[in-house]
Formats: structure tokens, sequence, C-alpha cells
């Protein structure tokens, strides 16, 4: 588990990046946390940095949205599903299970 | 509609046929292309870098292709349309009940280039495969003709392999009929900042050499001396197969706002189609790969509606890798031009650009996440309600 920040720390409709050998971000949408692979699965852009709208984060560089849920792509360009990590909120902070990664959808 | 035909495989064409199954058409599905559905913006930057395989550009995997249960006619151009279908260069014809025309377009080639080896363009895999090979018998000088995206790519993936580069374009400018003077000075910027020469204001003359190139003469007297040239001098749609064909074609197939053709059985998308765009005000040709991507939901919905019943209405956008930088670009350039945020000495950062009140444009180097959000200020406020 690695400590991603504080409840308060990351408003509805952000995101965070936590950088590491392979980087993961974590989202706050539709009133839920979900944590990524940070880097798009079609090229290297920082999902952190994409538009989250609804449970889906679209890549800032070339549009594909990934659902926050899954990790699947829903269009072009990107085909391959980028993983998920659990998320733990305690004591109002967020943690993410980098360890445990999940099937990717 | 029983059978519709797409022309052209490549991004345009691709997701015209997952419009018409995603849309439910149901019937005949036929794909003819003179090559298999593959992203060429890598092919002038991290293909070139070997950094992708020709196998990672694949637009679809063999299960997405599959699902679209088309029949493909690969490797074959169409030749004539007319009367009784898409006549192929195998000879075969297919007749269809609605067409998409999605052939794209071809490079352009300098006429004086014609007999000497040595001289590339980049537009296809086969060009980059080519240019890739060329590049690591190890030129002791390449010239890239042209600062537009393309040449400005080429030029950076040449210099990051080691090469020594120089850029010739006939502009002042580079990219200033894009970005503006301001910012394509930005962009010319990079160039000498990583040690690549950029010659301005000068067109290219001719060539020397004797089967091969060995040099590139300037229109003042000036010869450069180079061993590869590419030349990135803009493409032209590929529209000669459609003489003919009753369609109305000029600088492309002309379409109306929802790319629809004169004919409402024939739609035209991506770099092939220039549409009225609501946007802008005239006729357009988008050669980008958004606008490849996004128009074919508009115009595939049109098509299986009989006519036009919705309109592609989006700011244009595009994207470029140079020199280890992002370079972004959505809406229109106009003469106001505003730092929005980060400082342009430092190549970090977001510009604004402004029609009266109204936010016109944006381009970033290095800063996707404030660009994303201007963009999509951009596009709610520039898009006309439905």
């Amino acid at each position: 588990m690695i400590r991603a920040c504080s409840v308060s720390e990351l408003p509805e409709g952000e995101a965070l990046r936590l950088p590491g050998p392979v980087p993961v971000s974590v989202f706050h949408a539709e009133g839920a946390y979900y944590a990524l692979d940070d880097t798009c699965s079609h090229q290297d852009a920082s999902l952190a940095d994409g538009w989250i709208e609804g449970c889906y984060v679209e890549c800032p560089l070339h549009a594909a949205r990934f659902d926050l849920r899954t990790g699947a792509p829903d269009c072009l360009p990107a085909k391959n599903a980028v993983r998920t990590y659990p998320v733990v909120i305690a004591d109002g902070v967020i943690y993410v299970d980098t360890e445990a990664r999940q099937e990717v959808a | 509609m029983r059978t519709i035909a797409v022309v052209g495989t490549s991004l345009a064409g691709l997701r015209a046929a997952q419009e018409l199954r995603g849309r439910g058409f149901d019937g005949r599905l036929v794909m003819i292309g003179a090559e298999p559905p593959y992203d060429r913006p890598p092919l002038s930057k991290d293909f070139l870098l070997g950094k992708v395989s020709a196998d990672d550009l694949a637009l679809a995997g063999q299960d997405d292709l599959d699902a679209l249960a088309a029949e493909w006619h690969l490797g074959v151009r169409a030749e004539k349309l007319g009367r009784e279908g898409v006549t192929l260069g195998d000879g075969t014809t297919v007749a269809a009940d609605g067409y998409v025309i999605a052939t794209g377009a071809v490079a352009r080639t300098l006429d004086a280039a014609r007999d000497l080896s040595g001289i590339h363009t980049l537009r296809t895999l086969g060009d980059a495969v080519a240019l890739k090979a060329a590049l690591a018998a190890g030129p002791s000088s390449v010239v890239v003709i042209g600062a537009g995206f393309i040449g400005a790519e080429v030029a950076s993936a040449c210099r990051l392999l080691g090469h020594e580069v120089t850029v010739v374009e006939a502009m002042p400018v580079p990219l200033a009929s894009v970005l503006g003077a301001r910012m394509g000075a930005v962009c010319g910027d990079l160039h000498a900042e990583n040690d690549v020469r950029l010659i301005t204001g000068v067109p290219v003359a001719g060539f020397d050499g004797d089967g091969r190139v060995t040099g590139v003469r300037l229109a003042d007297g000036r010869e450069l001396l180079a061993d590869l040239v590419v030349a990135g001098v803009g493409a032209r749609p590929a529209i000669g197969w459609l003489t003919g064909s009753g369609l109305a074609v000029d600088d492309g197939v002309l379409v109306d706002s929802g790319c629809v053709t004169v004919n409402p059985r024939v739609i035209a998308v991506g770099d092939v189609a220039r549409y009225r765009c609501p946007l802008r005000g005239g006729r357009v040709r988008a050669e980008h790969w958004t606008a490849a991507s996004e128009q074919p939901g508009v115009a595939v919905a049109n098509l299986l509606a009989g006519s036009t019943v919705t309109h592609f209405a989006r700011h244009g956008y595009f994207w470029s890798d140079q020199y280890g930088r992002r370079l972004q670009f959505a809406g229109v350039a106009t003469e106001d031009v505003r730092i929005a945020e980060g400082d342009v000495a430092s190549k970090r950062f977001v510009a604004t650009y402004h029609r009266g009140d109204v936010l016109a444009g944006v381009f970033a180097i290095d800063s996707p996440r404030p660009f994303t959000r201007l963009r999509r200020a951009l596009r709610s406020l520039g898009e006309p309600r439905r």
C-alpha cells in the first residue's frame, strides 16, 4: 500500500500522479476513487493530465478514453487496457495497493 | 442499404466501418484499400527512432477486424467510381448501395527529384521503412525540405539519431500559416536549440548529383551538401480515381458540413474530404488524425439516414512531438496571441488566440493538462448546439 494523499487534497474531477517505476494515478470521479496505470497504453502520455468526465478519463494527447472502473479503452487510438489497482480510504487518507495489480479488462 | 463499400482502409476508412457496425448496419460491408489499417503519426517519430515496430502501428487487432465482418480487398487500389460501382486495379468491380470515400492523400514530390535516388518523402509505412534504412546507412549530411510538422519531426528524429541536419523552408517563418507568425517563430527556434540549422525564406531551386543526390541548390545560389534529402512539402488528396464519377472534386472531394457529397449515397471522410466547416466559414480539408477519427461518426450517420441530419462542427486538433517536446494545437490561430501559462523562453507554455472576447485557439508546448482544459473551453464555446 502506498499513501497517495489526503481525501481533502483530491477534489472531484481531479487526478494525482504517483511517480514510480510504473507511475500510477489516482482519480476522483463520480464520488469514488480509482487507481490506474498513469501511462496511456497507446503512447507515452500521463492520464493524470487528462480530462475526467463521468467514469472515464480522456488521454490528453490523442483523446483515447479509458474506463476508470476497468481500465478498458472505449475508442481508438488505444487498443489495450491499462491496469487498475485497489484503492483504500482510511482515516481520510487515500491509499493505493500498487502490489495488487488487477487483471486488465 | 444492403451493401456499403468503404474505399480507403486507413484511419478514416476503418473508423467509418466501425461506425457503420456500431450504428447497426448489418448488411454487406466491403473494405477496399492499398494497405491494411495502420497509424501514421508515429512514422515520422517513434518509428524512425526504432521505439515502435510496424506491428505496433496496427490500428486494430485481428479480433477487432473480425468483429467488423467485412469483405476485404487489400493491396489493391480503386481505379474508378461509376454507375456500375467501384472498379479495382485487379479488374474486380464492387457494386454497392452506399460508398465511403476515404482514400486520403499522397505525399507531394518535387519534380526536380524525379531522376535521383536518396530523395525521400514520408507518408506511408513503406516510405518510413525506406527512410529508416537510408538513415541506418549513415548519411553524412541530411537536408529536410519543409519546416512544417512532418519536416520538423523528421529533422528532430534525424538529429536524435545523431545526424547532421539542415532544414530548408521557403516561407520566412515556419508554420506561420498554421500557428501564426509569433508561435511559428517559437517552433522555428526549436531547430537551432537542438543544433539543427534552419534556413528560411528561400525556396529550393534543384538538386545536384548524378543518379544519386549529392546536394541541394537554393534559389539564392547557395548550395548545401546532402547525401540524404527528405521532402516534407505537403500532401495532395487522392482523387484521381474519381474522374468521371459525377462527384464535385476540387483539391478534395467536395462535401457539405455533414461530409456528404452531391450524391447522398456517397460520403467522404478524412484527408480527402473538403468539407464546409461551420466554425471556419469556408471549405477546408483537415489533414489531421483527429478529424479522420471523428468525421466518420457524423458522415456515417448521414449516409444511413439518407440525408444530412448532423454536421461536423469540431475544432481542429493536432499534436506534434519534436526534440523531446510535445506541441499541441486546437482551433484557429489569430493575430491576438496571449501567453496564458508558463513562459515562451523555457519552451513550456500555453498560448491562447482570441477574436475579440472569444477564445479562437490554443497552442501549448509541454503543457498537456492546461492545454486540455483550454481545448475543452474552446470546444464548448465554438460548438453550435444541436
